[in-house]
């Protein structure tokens, strides 16, 4: 029953942030689409928010830090997404695909 | 760190481990689709189930303000603008399917479950050093905190914005008259 009260340690949280952030790692590897890439970007942004979050909790010795760094975390994330996003709308009237793999006009 | 008591499992101590772990099950799961769906409007499903996990993470972790905001930006807001991307730039008739490459899955994997293992290792053996709270950090202390020690990264995070929304809007609107 010792499992009940693994959120009151540290390293669960982690634990878990490190596997959010690998699995974005993994998305961004494999996905073709530039829609995925950035579905997976922000999962690895949630990882390292729940880092910052957990840190904030057990270690900090002002727990407001972590919550303002976090707060900026997702305003960059908004403006990332936007700025991304559009982007992809842009790629996508040019060139009619939004595949990795067919945008290669810069490629050597 | 000091040992802490074992609740009965139908306490509201038990009763909160229980949702923990469906929670850490929950968000992972919808973590792995949005990483490995096929179908990008299910991915986008998979990490709106995650971000709401993150956000009962927050919950856990004394924070309903950043819990809130997280249910607010993330899935009010960067989710519905990757919704409308998709329905915009990814027509479903033309889609490919499978891995660019045939060594990605496998090396991508690899990549990803080495991190995965260093962190979790670096995590598991560092004595972490705690430190006496000084604060709260309610609200209160934050808005206070974000008007005077970060008064200066908060008009920063403003111009930041502002420029990404000009930017988005000059960047998507090109080739329209």
């Amino acid at each position: 029953m010792a499992l009940l009260t693994i959120h009151n340690y540290l390293t669960t949280y982690l634990v878990f942030g490190a596997m959010l952030f690998s699995l974005g790692i993994y998305g961004l590897v494999t996905r073709r689409t530039l829609i995925g890439m950035l579905i997976a970007a922000e999962l690895m942004l949630a990882g390292v928010s729940i880092n910052f979050m957990a840190f904030n909790r057990f270690l900090a010795p002002d727990p407001s830090i972590g919550q303002i760094f976090t707060l900026f975390i997702m305003a960059i994330a908004a403006a990332e997404a936007a700025i991304g996003l559009s982007i992809v709308v842009a790629v996508y009237r040019h060139y009619k695909t939004v595949d990795a793999e067919d945008l290669v006009n810069l490629k050597g | 760190m000091n040992a802490i008591q074992v609740p009965e499992l139908l306490s509201a101590d038990g009763m909160a481990g229980i949702i923990f772990l469906i929670m850490i099950a929950v968000t992972l799961a919808g973590g792995f689709i949005a990483a490995t769906a096929e179908r990008l409007i299910r991915a986008l499903a998979g990490i709106v189930i995650c971000f709401t996990g993150v956000a009962g993470f927050y919950y856990f972790l004394n924070s309903p303000f950043m819990a809130m905001m997280q249910i607010l930006i993330y899935v009010g807001a960067i989710c519905i603008t990757i919704s409308f991307a998709i329905m915009l730039a990814a027509p479903e008739e033309k889609r490919k399917v499978g891995p660019t490459n045939m060594l990605s899955g496998p090396i991508g994997f690899m990549v990803a479950a080495l991190i995965f293992g260093a962190m979790a290792a670096l995590a598991l053996r560092t004595q972490w050093p705690v430190f006496a709270k000084t604060a709260g950090g309610s609200v209160r202390e934050i808005g206070i905190h974000l008007l005077t020690t970060y008064s200066m990264v908060f008009e920063l995070i403003s111009i930041v914005l502002l420029i990404a929304i000009i930017g988005a809007i000059v960047i998507a609107r090109g080739g329209r008259t």
